[in-house]
């Protein structure tokens, strides 16, 4: 009966050419009941790699909170999380990883993982309205580094800006640990009427199965097994290269357009609506007949090529860009492609929905395959018990008090040199490379806290931050996994929003080392604490493992993007100090703080040269500090706030003093340890500066007060800002004019 | 926030009567793989578009509107890559030069407007003796400058030749400026100056109809 299925020998390499283990590929032909075709290898293979099925990652991802009044999708379910923001309307949004790709080839990897994510986005019927970014790569000084991080940037920039979506925020820091394997994390965020929500999802025997947008070529055939998914891919990068997909971004703006065009007029055309992404048609077909609970018949024939010859193994397993398949209503289909096509857009029918529960591939009416769809998404899933990483014992129990002091001396000249780490400084270099403000929305632009968008046509705005320090999760998987989590919060916080839901990127090593297990572990049981905490469900998110040079695994990884809501926007917060004469408190904590804040500091990596010591975390201060920034802020309390995270109170009050262009005198002596005090980084602390008319009517600091008591929260007067051009904090003394030379010295 | 009425049309329009005024948009016209705009000159509207112009109704393009504009010959010169060869988005100052247009007659002369620009090619390039008849003629309508008013070199984003940001046609009808007014036209996203464009025009349109 099977004609064409001829077998192929299957030996090892047949099974590492697509990822799968001897094990794994037994209990395939266990559950088949028979050897797989060649081109069911090559989909189980990928349907079964950690990239598309999470076979490492699934049961520790259950451990995440998800639901929540506000979550409109079940997580994992679709391509991404929506979250009910009033009025009708929803956010949708995900952050996903290209880190690989990116490594091999930074410019192409980069754009087309911008291309994905935002695709992600416009399948659930959302039109795009912001792009984040989170970026790591090793020490810029080297210049491999620096062609990865300017290739990255360009990359980014080229597509998102063409698309016409905003970018408005993101990180980029550096550390050895990402030497040839740099971090791309693209999170992309999408407005949407509620009711005009979509599902990936295929239903309805006899609907037809549309292929939309770009020709199917050879490119990117093996991405998720083999690039995202493999223990040591470094190894392959030159081979790798044309697993690496060309992105094409004007493409992507005409499907943008047309599928959003598609659910927000014609929505009753459609059952469901997929993105190709890794493991091309193969992942999105399977998926969407997952979802559906019912099969599908392709004829690969009617797939539009780029190229002449190519196998069936080859068409299912493209993972060429600018490609979305809809699920039509039969009745509709006509009217499916008129639209389309208008757009100047291939719309293909490739098959139809079958009421069967598998998925049948014909290329020229032969059969290639026969996938049944239970197996093809129920792939083998691993529990390990990890081991704490041996060299933690010893970092841990480092106590940063058995270093000297700093001397006040040289108090000012360590402060220039941390604002000129690449890690602290300006990276206006790259975000003026990205178009920030298109559709006219963005309110607080890349440089402060978090970012803020107006919802046109409303009074309500959103905050949005990417956020996670890799070296506090090294030193300690659980606090930094929660520390990710707190930080993202606090800075939205800033903004004056609150805080409603993450999606996250989980960048680690291989996860069958078991102390790379542990940290993966370890850090989604810290978010997973954070999120309780705040009730800030995780939406939605991606994983991203075997991240790793020469057999070293990067920094446990664990970026958070965080959603806040402002009711009304008009009330945001920005970072800098924008008048002058204001009181500047400190929220969250005392000045004096002990030397073990030094832990996992930049500080301590810039003056000691050392990445050790033991990171803290304390949740429902956190939380109670929050609610105070926002209560203050319902009152009018507020001039401006600002998150201490890298570098220090000294560095998070100079940033506050270059982004409002206004000077600071502090009016309280520094007690107990100088080094901690200026540049330790204690959790939980926010500066703010106290709304001049507050201060006129002498009632804005004793009402801060009433209301940091009642919260629970410490509070301590540092200073007050000035219109001098200076900086003057304990025994700092520096030009405001010096500062910026610092901070903009990377630029 | 100017409470006046706009129409999105479609590429393959072909037919503009009934409208006082067009104004091409920023955007990446057929992705502008090749030099940007070089491809959306030969979109159906814009023979339209040129006969509109001709008439002498006012027409503004803004961004890649301004280099749709130069390649279609309504405008003198080319936009060529910035000289950093990056993308660039930040706020930039313009002062108002010369130049009778109804898109800024409203402006006084040397009045600095703070407007953003965001641009991978808005580098203006053209032969001196264009740049020569273009200053004669009073053509140049924006130049980048600093916050105080003064044309010099570092307020230059892109690598301009003479600065120039923005000119004009010899009737003074179609405008071509690199830099977004509709990105600066509220105080929440960062400053209303670009008003002053439409202020000015939607002036002149009142005054032409009384």
């Amino acid at each position: 009966m099977r004609l064409y299925a001829f077998l192929m020998p299957v030996d090892q390499e047949a099974l590492d050419a697509v990822a799968l283990s001897r094990p794994e590929y037994d209990l395939l032909v266990e559950q088949l009941g028979r050897e797989p075709t060649e081109v069911e290898l090559g989909m189980f293979g990928s349907l079964w790699s950690e990239h598309c099925g999470y076979k490492n990652s699934k049961p520790l991802l259950s451990l995440f909170p998800t639901s929540g009044e506000r979550v409109l999708t079940k997580v994992g379910a679709e391509n991404a999380g929506a979250i009910d923001i009033g009025d009708g309307l929803c956010i949708v949004m995900k952050v996903e990883s290209h880190n690989h790709p990116s490594a091999i080839e930074p410019f192409q990897g980069a754009a087309t993982g911008v291309g994905g994510i935002v695709r992600d986005i416009f399948a659930m019927g959302a039109y795009p309205i912001a792009i984040l970014d989170s970026l790591r790569f090793g020490p810029p000084a080297d210049p491999t580094n620096r062609y990865l991080l300017e290739g990255v940037v360009g990359g980014i920039g080229s597509y998102g800006n063409c698309l016409g979506i905003p970018n408005v925020g993101g990180e980029v820091l550096f550390a050895e640990s990402y030497n040839g394997n740099p971090l791309v994390n693209a999170m992309c965020v999408g407005l949407a009427r509620t009711d005009h929500l979509l599902s990936a999802r295929a239903s309805g025997a006899g609907n037809p199965l549309l292929l939309v947008g770009a020709d199917t070529g050879r490119d990117g055939i093996h991405g998720a097994s083999g690039l995202a998914s493999r223990t040591d891919p470094e190894a392959r990068f030159e081979e790798m290269r044309p697993a690496v997909q060309v992105g094409n971004p004007f493409m992507e703006k005409l499907l943008m357009e047309a599928c959003y065009e598609l659910a927000s007029e014609h929505r009753d055309w459609i059952v469901g609506l997929q993105d190709l992404g890794a493991a091309g048609l193969t992942s999105s077909v399977v998926e969407c007949c997952a979802k559906g609970g019912s099969g599908a018949i392709l004829e690969l024939a009617k797939v539009p090529r780029r190229e002449h010859g190519m196998t069936p193994y080859e068409v299912m397993l493209s993972e060429s860009q600018e490609r979305m398949l809809v699920i039509a209503r039969r009745e509709h289909a006509d009217d499916v492609t008129e639209l389309f096509r208008r757009w100047e857009l291939h719309c293909e029918e490739i098959g139809q929905v079958t009421d069967g529960d598998e998925v049948v591939i014909l290329d020229d009416g032969r059969e290639f395959a026969r996938v049944p769809v239970e197996i093809a998404t129920e792939p083998p899933q691993y529990r390990r018990n990890g081991t704490r990483p041996a060299e933690l014992a010893e970092l841990n129990a480092f106590d940063p008090a058995s270093l000297p002091d700093l001397q006040p001396a040289d108090a000012t000249a360590a402060l220039l040199r941390l604002l000129a780490r690449p890690n602290i400084a300006s990276k206006r270099f790259v975000y003026r490379q990205y178009d920030q403000q298109v559709l006219a929305n963005t309110i607080v632009t890349p440089g402060g806290d978090a970012a803020v968008l107006r919802i046109a046509g409303t009074n309500r705005g959103i905050a949005l931050k990417t956020d996670c320090n890799g070296r506090l999760a090294y030193l300690d998987p659980f606090a930094g996994g929660a520390i990710a989590v707190a930080e993202a919060a606090r800075n939205v916080v800033c903004t004056g929003a609150l805080p409603v839901a993450v999606t996250d990127c989980l960048n680690f090593g291989n996860p069958e080392k078991l102390d790379v297990y542990y940290t993966l572990e370890q850090c989604i049981r810290g978010i997973a604490a954070a999120c309780e905490e705040f009730s800030t469900p995780v939406v939605s998110g991606n994983v991203s493992l075997y991240n790793e040079t020469g057999g070293r695994p990067v920094y446990p990884t664990p970026v958070v993007g965080m959603l806040g809501l402002i009711d009304d926007v008009s009330r945001h917060l920005r970072a800098g100090f924008e008048r002058p004469g204001c009181e500047v408190w400190l929220l969250g904590a005392t000045l004096e703080q002990p030397a073990s804040t030094l832990g996992g500091s930049e500080y301590l990596e810039t003056e000691h040269g050392l990445v050790a010591g033991l990171p803290a975390v304390d949740l429902s201060a956190e939380h109670r500090l929050h609610r105070l920034v926002l209560r203050a802020n319902e009152e009018g309390l507020l001039e401006s706030a600002h998150d201490c995270s890298d570098g220090g109170l000294a560095v998070t009050i100079a940033e506050s003093c270059l982004l409002g262009d206004h000077g600071f005198r502090s009016e309280t002596g520094v007690e107990g340890r100088l080094d901690a005090a200026l540049f330790g980084e204690a959790q939980g602390r926010i500066v703010v500066s106290l709304a001049a008319d507050g201060f006129r009517q002498g009632g804005g600091s004793a009402r801060l007060q009433d209301l940091a008591r009642e919260l629970g929260v410490p509070v301590v007067r540092l200073g007050r800002t000035t219109a001098e051009g200076t900086f003057e904090f304990g025994p700092i003394r520096a030009s405001l004019v010096e500062l910026k030379e610092a901070y903009e010295a990377f630029l | 926030v100017l409470e006046q009425q706009a129409d999105i049309l479609w590429h393959r329009t072909t037919d503009l009567s009934g409208y006082d005024a067009v104004v091409l948009p920023g955007g990446f016209s057929y992705g502008d793989y090749l030099r940007c705009g070089a491809i959306a000159r030969f979109s159906p509207v814009m023979d339209e578009v040129v006969r509109f112009a001709e008439a002498g109704k006012p027409v503004i393009g803004i961004c890649n509107g301004f280099q749709v504009l130069c390649e279609s010959g309504l405008l003198p010169g080319v936009l060529i890559r910035n000289q950093s060869l990056q993308f660039r988005c930040e706020w930039t100052h313009l002062r108002r030069e010369g130049g009778a247009t109804p898109w800024a007659n409203a402006i006084p002369g040397g009045a600095v407007l703070h407007v953003p620009i965001s641009h991978g090619e808005g580098n203006y390039f053209a032969e001196p003796e264009t740049l020569d008849r273009l200053e004669q003629e009073g053509r140049v309508v924006f130049r980048y400058c600093d916050a105080s008013g003064t044309v010099t070199a570092e307020a230059n984003p892109n690598g301009s030749l003479r600065n120039i940001a923005g000119i004009i046609n010899q009737r003074g009808n179609v405008l071509g400026m690199m830099p977004h007014p509709e990105r600066a036209g509220e105080d929440l996203v960062g400053g209303v100056d670009g008003n002053r464009i439409w202020e000015s025009f939607i002036r002149e349109a009142l005054t032409t109809t009384a």
